[in-house]
């Protein structure tokens, strides 16, 4: 049992930290954010470190890493909150690298490595980066993926300006006709996986504003953080910040190492994500006062991030009805 | 990264199971306090005798030198074969290992045995009616009469004091220095007529916890653990201690307990039932990270010699998902969970003390505001 990140995946995640303070830092998000496009500078550098094929193997042209590697490049993106196409793109290649077919393989990874085929994830409804995509990794209501080439998506603009997204045409009703190339049985949480990544570096960035502003901030003579009210608040937020990391390692682990128990994993990885991701980036906004619900303080930009992903993560209640199913499942198998 | 047992845990594991298996608990006694005690002591004797009782301690004393992996696996393995806590757990968990870090060899050589073989039972004298969370200051008074030291107090929530030889007792030894300077641990023999037991009913009805009145109780010099005003520091080695391994047996009881909900949801056809599947899964997300989370801090104490973040957090999630897990089966089973003297109707009210005993939740998350945050002192 070694339940932490080796010393590998902790340099690829500092190096992460390090770039993405240097190139995007808050005042390039809002600036990206503002003006609706992505960052293209910082797209070009991430390519060139290779990391949308991170966790495609080395055979198909990616950096022959895993799912674990993955999740930690994806939480210091969600750190960051940094505005570029690396969720969709690096999803999609690690998707069709673990679960799609050799001929998938072959058409879409170099593109997607190279950033010069853009991807989209999501389901019908909500597909990030899903506008101007040349392929889709589609999750349908019944957890099954499928692979959309061309989709011709209609673009969403939503809260979260710091990211492009699109829906299917016709939203829900546009999924029906089943078109496309299915993928393999794990794709729907491996993406799942991914994104509840992210949310884990969404809750960090906003628990740690929070830390530094309530013990700068002074009302009645004292910092704000040595009122309980405000501490517990703060204590609660890690709470869930902690349980999504647990969570979303897990899963990480469980997609290369075990993939049968990734089914679990994943939904317990969304359900976290999903309730901590909102808890956490709203009590950013609260912790903040009067200053955290004005356009400048920065924390916004999280909370819709993190509204966003849990939209992209289906919500709670789907992952809540597969955990009580799985829980009931083993009851079952214990008693047989 | 690997959420796997390694072979040596798993042979461990496996060695655990084994003997689980050839050794029944037999039935929990029910209603009779003492029978219930007795049969949880004779279980201790029986895991003592095979060396299982204090997996943790190293060789020397009785135990297998086990790591903190072997040692949640020990205590997930007791959950769920449905045995009992040992006994003397406060003796094995708490008083054994303190005792290890600040006892002479003379102190070591006398206690440590008896504790293993539930020989001599033990209990914690710490919390007084005004000294709870704020434990420092404590007013039971320890004055030195020649060789021997006279203690005069109260103590509150000492469970298993009626059973117990010893009790690890924090006392006042000078009253001139700041608070946590003046105290001093000793170790109280509990057969004396200046010590009293009288049993707390509790609002389940139960006296799992009891107060102690000292008036007058004697106590030789030997017997001080640690060092006369170095009692603040021996009591944080017993605190420290008090979670480690139980974290892991509380986390399977609750695994067991949502197993039984779930068996009488699906008694009832309402797996389907779309408010009882939300709320069920919730549970077991809330089970599943105390699960994780307890193994993350198990695995950075390993490596790193101190929890991480995470693990300031786990008593505060288990009490309450406990406190939620058995408030939904009351609210699934209706008035049949409600019965007086029924299992689930003890588990809705047993669990209101799961959020104040051993750590408030209010007092935690201020331990995780300050050392975690690194806030300002909360006010």
């Amino acid at each position: 049992m070694d339940f932490d990140l080796t010393e590998d995946q902790k340099e690829i995640k500092g190096v992460a930290r390090e770039l993405l303070a240097a190139r995007s830092p808050m005042a390039k998000v809002r600036e990206a954010a503002l003006a609706g496009r992505y960052d293209e500078a910082l797209w070009r550098e991430i390519v060139q470190l290779g990391w949308p094929g991170i966790a495609v193997p080395e055979q198909h042209g990616g950096q022959g890493l895993g799912a674990v590697e993955l999740a930690v490049l994806l939480e210091e993106l969600g750190y960051a909150c940094a505005a570029t196409p690396l969720l969709s793109s690096a999803v999609a290649a690690a998707v069709i690298a673990a679960a799609g077919s050799d001929e998938q393989r072959a058409r879409w990874l170099p593109g997607l490595i190279a950033g010069e085929i853009r991807a989209g994830v999501g389901s019908a409804e909500l597909i990030a980066d899903g506008d101007g995509a040349e392929v889709v990794v589609l999750v349908d209501d019944d957890d099954g993926a499928r692979l959309l080439v061309a989709p011709e998506c209609e673009p969403l603009v939503l809260i979260d300006p710091t990211r492009r997204f699109g829906r299917l045409p016709g939203g829900r009703d546009g999924a029906a006709g089943g078109e496309g190339e299915p993928l393999g049985a794990d794709a729907a949480d491996r993406v799942r996986s991914a994104v509840a990544a992210e949310v884990v570096g969404v809750c960090q960035r906003a628990l740690e504003m929070t830390v530094a502003y309530v013990k700068e901030r002074r009302q009645f003579g004292v910092p704000v953080g040595s009122f309980q009210a405000v501490a517990h608040r703060c204590a609660e937020m890690l709470r869930h910040t902690e349980s999504a990391r647990s969570t979303a390692y897990h899963a990480a682990w469980a997609a290369d190492a075990e993939p049968q128990r990734l089914p679990e994993a994943a939904a317990l990885a969304a359900a976290a994500a999903a309730a901590g991701g909102r808890e956490v980036a709203a009590g950013a906004i609260q912790a903040h006062g009067g200053i955290g619900f004005t356009w400048e303080a920065d924390v916004h930009w999280l909370y819709k991030r993190a509204e966003v992903d849990r939209a992209l993560l289906g919500g709670v209640k789907r992952h809540h009805a597969a955990l009580a199913r799985a829980a009931a499942e083993r009851v079952a198998v214990t008693a047989g | 990264m690997d959420l796997t047992f390694s072979e040596p845990e798993l042979a461990f594991r496996d060695e655990l199971r084994a003997w689980f298996a050839e050794h029944e608990p037999g039935r929990e006694p029910q209603g009779d306090e003492d029978a219930h005690y007795a049969w949880r002591r004779d279980f201790q004797r029986e895991l003592a005798r095979d060396g299982w009782a204090a997996v943790h301690w190293p060789p020397e004393y009785g135990g297998r030198g086990a790591t903190l992996t072997q040692s949640a696996i020990f205590f997930e393995e007791l959950g769920r074969s449905g045995a009992p806590l040992p006994a003397n757990v406060l003796g094995l968990l708490l008083a054994g290992p303190t005792i290890m870090t600040w006892g002479t060899p003379e102190q070591k050589e006398r206690y440590l045995t008896p504790i293993l073989t539930a020989e001599e039972i033990w209990c914690q004298g710490f919390s007084e009616p005004d000294a709870g969370s704020d434990l420092a200051s404590l007013k039971t008074r320890a004055v030195k009469d020649g060789d021997e030291w006279v203690v005069t107090g109260q103590k509150v929530w000492t469970s298993g004091a009626q059973y117990s030889k010893w009790c690890m007792l924090v006392a006042r030894t000078d009253a001139e220095v700041p608070k946590h300077k003046g105290l001093t641990y000793f170790l109280m023999d509990m057969e004396q007529e200046a010590v009293q037991v009288r049993p707390l009913r509790q609002i389940t009805g139960e006296s799992e916890f009891n107060e102690l009145f000292i008036d007058g109780a004697r106590i030789p010099d030997e017997n001080v653990l640690g060092g006369v005003g170095n009692g603040w520091k021996v009591a944080l080695t017993t605190l420290m201690n008090e979670r480690a391994g139980l974290a892991f047996f509380l986390q399977v009881r609750l695994r067991q307990l949502l197993d039984r909900v779930i068996g009488e949801a699906a008694a009832r056809g309402l797996l389907e039932d779309p408010v009882v599947a939300d709320r069920l899964g919730e549970l077991h997300l809330k089970a599943e990270v105390l699960r994780l989370t307890a193994y993350r801090g198990l695995t950075a104490i390993e490596k790193y010699g101190q929890p991480g973040p995470e693990g300031s957090l786990t008593k505060w999630m288990w009490s309450e998902t406990n406190q939620q897990l058995s408030q939904f089966a009351a609210d699934l089973l209706g008035p049949e969970a409600l019965v007086a003297g029924s299992r689930w109707s003890y588990e809705l009210l047993r669990a209101r003390g799961n959020s104040i005993e051993g750590g408030t939740t209010e007092v935690l998350k201020n331990i995780v505001a300050e050392r975690v945050l690194g806030l300002p002192k909360a006010r």
